[in-house]
């Protein structure tokens, strides 16, 4: 799988927190991916939800979706069309919900570093992750990441775990 | 093979490996002895049925507990349904531990009602069910889908994780509490800095906590990223046990066990601390804040809205006003807490210094329901999460968190404050 991405968002904070990438007070409302997206990152940059659009990448700093457990934060990013997430690290319970539900995550310090630190230069850029060969293209650099493990690899490429299960619970039969 | 840390010998023991043992950073394939969810049990179930079909049945009703916490009463129709779906759920599927709306937090619940034995794995859907590592389980928590898979497959998998030893040596002084002890560890460690990692935490102090305070301290160890925050078996868990009649084994780490940090902490001289806005790392001793006046001042929450915590409060407040520009408001963590604090008294010192006593349940820690703070407005908590927004308003203007005692003694203040004033 080959990514290409659209608009980049570049959030230079440590910490992103699930109450600020989907707000609490929602949590508990019976809520369809395309109603969370409307409230993706809300209480962090109020403009996210109106501009972002298929493709678009988010780069961030360390441990992103710290906090709650709650998916709907992973949920709202994949419905608003965010592709995938490269950060310095991701929380724990961030990572797994995100491999559950498909959404591609990149651990990959360095280059984070490197587009936190030039925001200027490289909000227009595009970029590209490879995900077979674990590499990131920016316009003048090159950077590997560490490609998933086979566990996580088996249920995100079953598109999520919703199928994994699914298809396991065939097998049993 | 190393030596081998709790965490290794209950994830060894969970997937059937206990003779070899397991490695870090091994996966392995682990059935929880408990599942926990709460409100959030509705939204599982129908993705239990994506997976499942509509006929399809749940591994082992037996093994799934659900507590009805985090929007009750129903505040309005919309949860009203969604908690008719959980009874319904409940039903169909036949599953025995259903604590319905009014019985309690979930975290509290589940150790209350004889659902943790030692050296086992308890699953959760919710981020804080690293509490029950005060009973010598890894509890471990997941996110929804993962729980409607291990409903529907009783199964699922887990890194063995790396872990950090916290040692706590002293007594702790007057005033100085667990809420304490744990606010300093992450102001050390830091948000993220246990991320994956599983905390086990030893020494003197350690000895003499109560199973209350050990409670708090694994709760929070969620705070700093950590997968679990364990607690070795000795007297005290033996003591608690006994009510119970559980059969175990005490099991501990192995002396030549690795650990990828230690930190030792001498809680002699600690002071009250507060964990000010917006991150729970943003620690510093309640004596450096500047006066920061408070509209609104909570008892409650899985962290520290159990008896000995009511007790505390209520003993400060006794016979004393809240300050008039302060609501207070508190929450017993379960119905058994609420009926103990009744017979004791430490009610009447709550209703007559003003606050506002509440169902036992999470009530406004999550911003949903109830005692919301409005734009502008300051709230000290005995909670554990002080995200922006965390209270209900976008436009809070700060949630501090801090000991049930600071939280009391900053009630009558008006200002945050551990002092008598
Ligand atoms: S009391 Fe708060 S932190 Fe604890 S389970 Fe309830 S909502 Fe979560």
């Amino acid at each position: 799988m080959k990514l290409t991405s659209n608009k980049l968002w570049i959030f230079q904070d440590d910490d992103i927190n699930t109450d600020v990438i989907f707000p609490g007070r929602y949590t508990y409302d019976p809520l369809t991916p395309e109603q969370m997206a409307t409230h993706a990152m809300e209480d962090y940059n109020p403009n996210f939800a109106k501009e972002v659009s298929e493709g678009d990448i988010i780069i961030a700093g360390n441990n992103f979706g710290a906090g709650s457990s709650r998916e709907q934060a992973v949920t709202c990013l994949k419905a608003a069309g965010v592709s995938c997430i490269i950060a310095k690290s991701f929380a724990r319970i961030y990572y797994r919900n995100a491999i559950n539900e498909a959404l591609p995550l990149v651990i990959s310090p360095e280059c984070s570093n490197l587009i936190l630190n030039k925001k200027d230069e490289y909000q227009n850029e595009q970029i590209t992750v490879d995900f077979d060969n674990g590499l990131i293209k920016t316009k003048d650099s090159e950077f590997k990441f560490p490609k998933l493990d086979e566990q996580a690899l088996k249920i995100f490429q079953a598109g999520g775990l919703v199928n994994y299960t699914k298809e396991r619970l065939k097998e049993k039969i | 093979m190393n030596g081998q840390t709790l965490i290794q010998k209950i994830l060894a023991s969970a997937s059937g490996k206990e003779n070899e043992g397991v490695a870090e950073n091994e996966i392995v394939f682990v059935s929880p002895h408990m599942i926990l969810s709460h409100d959030n049990s509705a939204a599982i179930s129908k993705t239990f049925y994506k997976i499942t079909g509509p006929n399809g049945k749940v591994w082992d009703p037996n093994r799934i507990f659900i507590a009805l916490d985090h929007a009750v009463p129903a505040p309005n129709a919309v949860q009203a349904d969604n908690q008719k779906l959980v009874r319904k759920f409940v039903q169909d599927q036949g599953i025995k531990n259903f604590y319905d709306g009014g019985t309690g937090i979930c975290h509290q619940v589940l150790p209350e009602k004889g659902h943790v034995p030692p050296n086992i794995v308890i699953l959760g859907s919710d981020s804080h069910t690293t509490t029950h590592g005060a009973f010598g389980a890894a509890g471990i928590p997941i996110g929804r889908t993962e729980t409607a898979s291990v409903w529907a497959i009783g199964q699922t998998w887990l890194k063995v994780p790396e872990s950090f030893k916290i040692t706590l040596d002293g007594d702790l002084p007057k005033n100085v509490y667990s809420k304490d002890i744990i606010l300093e560890i992450i102001r050390q460690i830091s948000a993220a800095g246990a991320t994956y990692k599983s905390i086990e935490f030893y020494g003197s102090a350690v000895a003499k906590m109560s199973m209350s305070e050990r409670m708090t301290l694994s709760n929070l160890s969620a705070e700093m990223g950590a997968k679990a925050g364990i607690f070795p078996v000795d007297n005290v868990t033996d003591k608690w046990n006994k009510q119970f009649g559980f059969k175990y084994d005490r099991i501990s780490a192995d002396e030549d066990a690795i650990y990828e940090k230690t930190i030792n902490l001498d809680i002699s001289n600690l002071t009250p601390r507060v964990a000010r806005p917006h991150k729970v790392d943003n620690v510093v001793p309640v004596s450096d804040l500047p006066k920061t006046s408070i509209d609104v001042a909570l008892i409650g929450t899985c962290t520290n809205g159990r008896l000995d915590d009511l007790k505390i409060a209520a003993e400060i407040l006794k016979e004393k006003t809240i300050h008039p520009k302060v609501r207070m408001f508190v929450y017993p963590a379960s119905r058994e807490v609420l009926l103990q604090a009744t017979k004791l008294g430490i009610l009447e010192n709550f209703i007559k210094a003003g606050a506002q006593i509440n169902v036992p349940a999470c009530g406004p820690f999550l911003g949903a329901y109830c005692c919301c703070i409005s734009g502008g407005e300051k709230a000290i908590s005995s909670a554990n999460r002080n995200f922006k927004g965390r209270m209900g308003s976008k436009e809070d203007t700060g949630i501090f968190l801090a000991s049930p005692a600071t939280v009391a003694k900053s009630a009558l203040a008006g200002f945050i404050t551990s002092e008598d004033v």
